[in-house]
């Protein structure tokens, strides 16, 4: 089978699963609500809650190791040695 | 709604440019649901941070300042600062003590629509040898009654490099960034995020004033050093699960670890787990661990043989095997203000980590024991306490 | 590249399963019926106060845009109340102590009920945070507001006053 033959067979089962993606709200409801939401808004659970001093915190380990990146922040580090 | 999808998507298909698809999803986010995701709190953050161990002490300040325009766009301005006092045993290995300073900005943006948030940010760094300029795009979306959330970003940066001493020394480092993640709220106490980053650099990507050592039966010691030679390309993979779990006394428990791997042979793993505790209304405690353990690159060694042994040779202890293992708490002290004062809430905070470093395959040069042979001294260690005490205010 | 594709791949995916629900939907059934305790220490129940129109207030002390919608809810009470109009706030939280602080500080002059064990927000299908239900003279649901967004409250006039009006 050729690579473009491939290729539309592949865009058109994407495509043909899409009426049922856009049913699937309907199948599947949020289990937790709103107004059950006020232990994941307090400060202990907030991830963001000092974003310099973790930034910082990221900096100071991705000048002295070698892994880099999946740290949870936007933006690009610094390029710094 | 559903008219709209099916036109993105036959868009989709017939481009080729990953770009303009990405502004697509962008556009399809964008025309979704209408419960609300909010832009993040103004808040001017100031940053006292210190780092001293391994004979290098680094400190200086970080400065947040982030702000709504109106009710769909919030900017932020940072300034950081570090001023480097160093006599580390890369640099008294092969050269001696120097004071340098970094200065960092950046200004980002965001954008926020319905449910999806749009971030924009650009970003400069200047010492006397560096100076980098780097870019970003990041976009986050809520959806299925707000408990998930998904973002992907991009950024890229190029690194212009220069050599103190050297003023024909000039090299280019670029590199970009994607990022992928999903955050999802399982129940109302339990909150689980996983992301992916993949990068790439390509250019000049060795420090220029890290040496590779080799046998040398000409030399007083019995070795020599000479300029490392890197890969000009290398890319890396990332991946990291975390969560957080609310405990029903104000407390919530947390933990993440990550993967990396690169082309360069480095593999490594992360892991912490935390706990943080608020009581009084007003105190906020904080106490984490964290280990890290990566293998060597493929081109690390601490000794080679001969000059110009192979085509890539590193001595930088960063490629080396080695842990580090984090200890730290941080506290916080909460002032809340009346509903109607100008600023609502600031915060006096103290952190405060000691990392331990244990390297398996990087001898100490500078160790004072005698009779040791050239590639046999003791394994190098060092401790590092890194403090950070800052005042948030909210408005 | 790869990664990109996954990208794509991913994101449509999930765009899809994410089709929400509109800002405000026009329905018309009968309100459910609820009673429940008001901060003044009295029982509300929402079939007596048939023949007002009543907009519904589902708010948490935690809620950001809750709290900055508040003041301007006093205020279409403080306009509209002689007119047979009243507010009604519900508030959604299993432990009224902050809720009760608010209130004290902000003093409101609509009744604020408590649903503590959250019956009435499951009732009402309470799905985002705050909620704005108007109720007209007959007891039907007129509109479902969801979240609060600055320049809301004028929307809010407007609608009212046409219930009024009926």
């Amino acid at each position: 089978m050729n690579k473009t033959l491939v290729k539309k067979i592949r865009i058109g089962l994407l495509v043909a699963t899409l009426p049922f993606l856009a049913a699937c709200q309907n199948t599947m409801e949020p289990w937790v609500k709103p107004y059950e939401r006020n232990n994941l808004t307090l400060p202990v659970m907030d991830w963001a809650l000092d974003p310099i001093a973790d930034n910082y915190m990221h900096h100071v380990y991705q000048a002295r190791e070698g892994a880099r990146g999946a740290e949870g922040t936007s933006g690009g580090g610094c390029g710094c040695n | 709604m559903l008219k709209a999808l099916r036109e993105a998507v036959v868009v989709v298909i017939r481009t080729k440019k990953s770009g303009v698809v990405f502004g697509l999803i962008t556009t399809l986010f964008l025309a979704s649901s209408a419960m609300a995701t909010v832009l993040p709190k103004d808040r001017t953050d100031v940053m006292y941070h210190s780092y001293q161990g391994g004979g290098m002490s680094i400190d200086g300040p970080s400065i947040l300042i982030r702000k709504k325009i109106n009710k769909k766009i919030s900017a932020s301005f940072n300034h950081y600062v570090d001023m480097v006092s160093s006599a580390s045993i890369d640099v008294l290995a092969s050269a001696s003590a120097y004071k340098e300073e970094r200065s960092e900005q950046s200004v980002g943006m965001n954008y926020l629509q319905d449910n999806t948030l749009l971030s924009l940010g650009v970003s400069q760094s200047n010492e006397n040898d560096y100076a980098a300029k780097s870019f970003n795009f990041d976009v986050s979306h809520e959806f299925f009654g707000n408990l998930s959330t998904l973002t992907m970003g991009i950024s890229r940066g190029s690194d212009d490099i220069t050599k103190n001493g050297n003023d024909i020394f000039s090299k280019q480092a670029n590199r970009i960034n994607y990022r992928v993640g999903l955050s999802q709220i399982f129940t109302k106490n339990l909150q689980v995020s996983f992301n992916v980053e993949a990068i790439s650099d390509e250019g000049y990507l060795n420090n220029p004033y890290r040496s590779y050592r080799y046998l040398d039966g000409n030399a007083a010691n019995g070795y020599s050093y000479a300029t490392e030679i890197y890969p000009n390309t290398r890319t890396s993979t990332a991946g990291a699960l975390r969560g957080r779990y609310y405990l029903p006394y104000n407390a919530a428990v947390y933990a993440s670890a990550r993967i990396f791997s690169d082309t360069w042979g480095i593999k490594s793993h992360t892991y912490s787990l935390g706990y943080s505790h608020s009581f009084s209304d007003n105190f906020l405690l904080d106490v984490h661990v964290r280990r890290y353990a990566q293998d060597q690159a493929d081109f690390y060694q601490d000794m080679f043989d001969r000059k110009d042994q192979f085509n890539f040779m590193a001595r930088d202890k960063e490629m080396s095997t080695f842990n580090n293992v984090t200890v730290g708490f941080k506290a916080r002290y909460l002032f809340k203000f009346a509903r109607t004062s100008w600023a609502k809430a600031s915060s006096v905070n103290l952190s405060v980590d000691h990392i331990q470093f244990n390297y398996d395959n990087f001898h100490n040069v500078l160790s004072p024991e005698l009779g040791q042979s050239p590639g046999n001294e003791p394994l190098y260690g060092f401790s590092a306490n890194v403090i950070r005490f800052y005042v948030s205010l909210w408005y | 590249m790869r990664f990109y594709k996954i990208i794509q791949l991913v994101s449509l995916v999930i765009v899809l399963c994410s089709a929400g629900k509109v800002a405000a939907t026009e329905t018309k059934s009968l309100a459910i019926d609820f009673t429940l305790k008001a901060a003044s220490g009295e029982n509300i129940r929402l079939e007596e106060m048939r023949g007002d129109v009543i907009l519904i207030n589902f708010w948490a002390s935690w809620c950001g845009p809750c709290r900055q919608e508040m003041p301007y809810l006093d205020d279409l009470q403080k306009d509209f109340s002689n007119l047979g109009f009243t507010v009604l706030g519900i508030n959604v939280e299993q432990d009224s102590g902050s809720a009760k602080a608010f209130i004290d500080e902000l003093k409101v002059s609509f009744p604020v009920l408590f649903d503590n064990k959250q019956l009435v927000s499951q009732l009402y299908k309470v799905d985002s945070m705050p909620m704005t239900v108007m109720i007209d003279r007959n007891g039907f649901s007129r509109l479902v507001h969801r979240g609060y967004v600055e320049g809301d409250e004028v929307a809010y006039r407007t609608i009212i006053k046409e219930l009024i009006r009926e």
